[in-house]
C-alpha cells in the first residue's frame, strides 16, 4: 500500500520541524560556540556540559522536564499563559523549542571546533586592518568557519528529523500539528501496518544514509566535526 | 605637533613583567631589541592595542592611543597603525589582491596615501595578485604581509620579527624592500628583532629590552658602541657607521667612504657608487687590532688615528674591550689582556687602529 496523506502530512510537517530548528540553531549555535572557543572563564566546563547533555540523555527525560517547564504549572507556561499565548505543550512551537534544545550540542560543536581552529591571530590580523568585531565576524570568522556551519547544519537537520521520544513526550501525537515520521512510523506499526511502515521506515533510512555520506566524503566538513 | 611615540607601559603577568618609558623618534626606524622573553613583542602588542598594558599611556604623534590613568583605550581597529606578524598571517579564504585590499577597502578614500599599485610595485608582488596564500613561498608571503599593511596608510608601522620565520636567502630577499621602505616612505617603523645583522642594516635608533626593562635608548651608533651594555659582549659586538661616498677607484675597485663629519675615511671593495650616497657598515670589534705606529707595511688597508675612551673586561678573561674615537665616530676594538699591558693602554691615549674588515650593510 503507498503512504497516505497523513504520511505526506507527516514529512511535511518534519521537514519544516527540521527546518526552522536548524536554522535557529545556527543562530542561538553560533554565539554560544563562539563564546565556547574564546573563553577562560570558569563557566566554560559546566555550560559546555550543559549544551552536551542531550548527547547522553535519554529524550524522554529532556521532554519530560519540557513539559513540566511549558505545561499550564510550569515557568513557560506561567508566562506564556501570562501574554496570552497560552501553553506551548501539544503545539508546533513546542516541538520547535524542544528540537532546539534536543539537536543543539549537535550544531553548537562543530561550529565550536571550526571557531577554535581559527585561532586568535586571523581576528588580530583583521582588527590591525581597521575591522570592527562586527566586521571581523563577517569577513573573516564567518568564511573561515564554513566548513563548521555546514556540518553543523547538516547534523543538527538531521538529528531533528531522527527525533522521536521528546516529540513523543511534549508534543503527543496530533496529526498535522505534531506528528513527524517517526511517530508516524510508530502509529503504523500500534495498528499493524506495516506496509505503510515500511514506506516511511526505508524512506528515512535513505535519508539518514545519504546525509552521513555526504557528511564522511567531506573532508573539510567531517574534520570540523570530529575537530581533527 | 610633537613627532614622537612616547609609550609608558606596565604589564604583570604571572611569569613575565613589563615595565619601559619610551620616547622614541617619530620617524625612521626604531628597533626593539633584546633575546626572547625580554619584553619586546608585548611591547609592540601593547602599543598596536592587542594586549592592553594594565597601566600604560601611549601617545603617537600627537594623539593618545591609551591613557589608563584617564581610562582611554583606542581598540587596535580603531589606530592608525600597520602591524606585520612573525608569520604573514595572510587570510586563507582570500587570494592576494584580496588579503591586499582587505585594509585598502576599510580606509576612506580621502585619507589614502598609497594605492594598490604603489605597495605591489614597492614590494615587487605584481605578479601574485590572484595567487592563493598558500602557493606563495614563506618571502612572498611575508612581502604580502607587509604590502597589506601598507595599504591602511598607516601613520606608525609594526613589525613584530618579520624575518624570523625565513631561512637566511628568504631574509636577503626580503631586506632590500625593508631598506627601500625606510629610504621612500616617510613613515615610522618600530622593528622587534633579536638579529643584530638586521638591527645593524635597517635601524636609526635602538632600544635593548632585557627582562621587561629597557636597559637603553638612542640612536645607533651611539648605543652599539656603548660597553656598560651587555650587546658589547659576545662575539658579535661591533659599531655600525653611516657614512657617505666619496670616491670610486674603479682600477682597484675600491669605494672610498667618509666617516660622518670627519675628514677620515676608510676604503672598501664594492661597486661603482654615486658620490654623497649615505652608505652604513658595521665594524666588529673581533676586527679590529690597535698599534702605536701607522704601520704601513700590512696588507691592512684601513687605518685610523683613535683615542682610547675607556677600557672594560670582554666576555671572558683573555680579552678586553676598548672603545674608541675616531674623530667622532665610536669604534670597539677586542684585543688580549696581553696585548693591552705590551701597548700600556690609557684613557686619552692616541694610536692607531687597524680594520681588518669592513661590512658593508645595504
Amino acid at each position: 500500500m503507498l503512504p497516505g496523506s497523513a504520511d505526506l502530512a507527516a514529512i511535511w510537517l518534519t521537514l519544516k520541524l527540521a527546518s526552522l530548528t536548524t536554522v535557529i540553531l545556527l543562530i542561538v549555535g553560533t554565539p554560544i560556540a563562539l563564546w565556547l572557543s574564546r573563553t577562560r572563564s570558569w563557566l566554560k566546563g559546566p555550560i559546555g556540559a550543559v549544551v552536551a547533555l542531550p548527547l547522553v540523555l535519554p529524550p524522554t527525560v529532556i521532554g519530560f522536564y519540557l513539559l513540566l517547564l511549558l505545561g499550564p504549572n510550569g515557568a513557560m507556561g506561567q508566562l506564556t499563559q501570562s501574554l496570552g499565548l497560552g501553553t506551548l505543550t501539544f503545539s508546533f512551537t513546542g516541538l520547535v523549542i524542544g528540537s532546539v534544545l534536543y539537536s543543539l550540542p549537535f550544531v553548537v560543536q562543530p561550529l565550536q571546533n571550526a571557531f577554535a581552529a581559527i585561532g586568535p591571530r586571523p581576528l588580530e590580523v583583521a582588527a590591525t586592518l581597521r575591522a570592527g568585531p562586527w566586521d571581523t565576524f563577517f569577513s573573516v570568522i564567518l568564511p573561515l568557519a564554513r566548513p563548521g556551519f555546514i556540518t553543523g547544519a547538516i547534523l543538527g537537520f538531521a538529528h531533528t528529523v531522527g527525533e522521536f521520544g521528546v516529540v513523543l513526550m511534549i508534543g503527543g501525537n496530533i496529526p498535522e500539528k505534531t506528528r513527524v515520521v517517526s511517530t508516524q512510523i510508530y502509529n503504523h506499526v500500534e495498528s499493524m501496518e506495516y506496509a505503510q511502515a515500511h514506506w516511511l521506515a526505508g524512506a528515512m533510512l535513505v535519508f539518514s544514509f545519504v546525509v552521513l555520506l555526504a557528511l564522511y566524503s567531506s573532508g573539510k566538513a567531517r574534520s570540523a566535526w570530529s575537530g581533527a | 605637533m610633537s613627532v614622537r611615540i612616547e609609550a609608558r607601559l606596565k604589564v604583570n603577568y604571572a611569569e613575565f613583567a613589563l615595565d619601559v618609558d619610551l620616547d622614541l623618534p617619530g620617524r625612521g626606524v626604531t628597533a626593539l631589541y633584546g633575546h626572547s622573553g625580554s619584553g619586546k613583542t608585548t611591547c609592540l602588542r601593547c602599543i598596536a592595542g592587542l594586549e592592553k598594558a594594565a597601566d600604560g599611556y601611549i601617545r603617537v604623534n600627537g594623539e593618545v592611543w591609551q591613557d589608563s590613568a584617564n581610562h582611554v583605550f583606542l581598540p587596535p581597529h580603531k589606530r592608525p597603525l600597520g602591524y606585520v606578524f612573525q608569520e604573514a598571517s595572510l587570510f586563507p579564504h582570500l587570494d592576494v589582491e584580496g588579503n591586499l585590499r582587505f585594509g585598502l577597502k576599510r580606509i576612506a578614500e580621502g585619507d589614502r596615501r598609497i594605492t594598490l599599485q604603489q605597495a605591489t610595485s614597492l614590494l615587487g608582488i605584481d605578479h601574485l595578485l590572484s595567487r592563493a596564500p598558500d602557493k606563495l613561498s614563506g618571502g612572498e608571503r611575508q612581502r604580502v604581509g607587509i604590502a597589506r599593511a601598507l595599504l591602511t596608510s598607516p601613520r606608525l608601522l609594526l613589525m613584530d620579527e618579520p624575518l624570523a620565520a625565513l631561512d637566511a636567502q628568504r631574509k636577503s630577499e626580503i631586506l632590500p624592500y625593508l631598506e627601500r621602505l625606510h629610504d621612500e616612505l616617510d613613515i615610522p617603523l618600530i622593528y622587534v628583532s633579536h638579529a643584530q645583522d638586521e638591527v645593524a642594516r635597517l635601524a636609526d635608533h635602538l632600544v635593548l629590552l632585557s627582562d621587561g626593562k629597557a636597559l637603553a635608548s638612542g640612536p645607533i651608533g651611539e648605543t652599539l658602541a656603548r660597553l656598560d651594555l651587555p650587546l658589547a659582549m659576545g662575539d658579535d659586538a661591533g659599531v655600525v657607521i653611516e657614512g657617505s661616498v666619496l670616491a670610486y677607484d674603479a682600477a682597484y675597485q675600491l669605494i672610498t667612504v667618509q666617516l660622518p663629519r670627519s675628514q677620515l675615511s676608510i676604503r672598501v671593495s664594492h661597486s661603482a657608487l654615486a658620490p654623497g650616497k649615505p652608505l652604513r657598515f658595521k665594524v666588529q670589534a673581533r676586527d679590529v687590532s690597535l698599534s702605536l705606529q701607522p704601520d704601513a707595511q700590512s696588507s691592512i688597508l684601513n687605518r685610523l688615528p683613535v683615542t682610547v675612551i675607556e677600557e672594560i673586561a670582554a666576555d671572558n678573561t683573555a680579552h678586553v674591550l676598548v672603545r674608541l674615537d675616531a674623530d667622532g665616530s665610536p669604534l670597539l676594538a677586542r684585543i688580549t689582556r696581553y696585548s693591552r699591558d705590551q701597548l700600556q693602554l690609557a684613557a686619552g691615549q692616541r694610536l692607531w687602529a687597524q680594520i681588518k674588515s669592513v661590512a658593508l650593510l645595504a
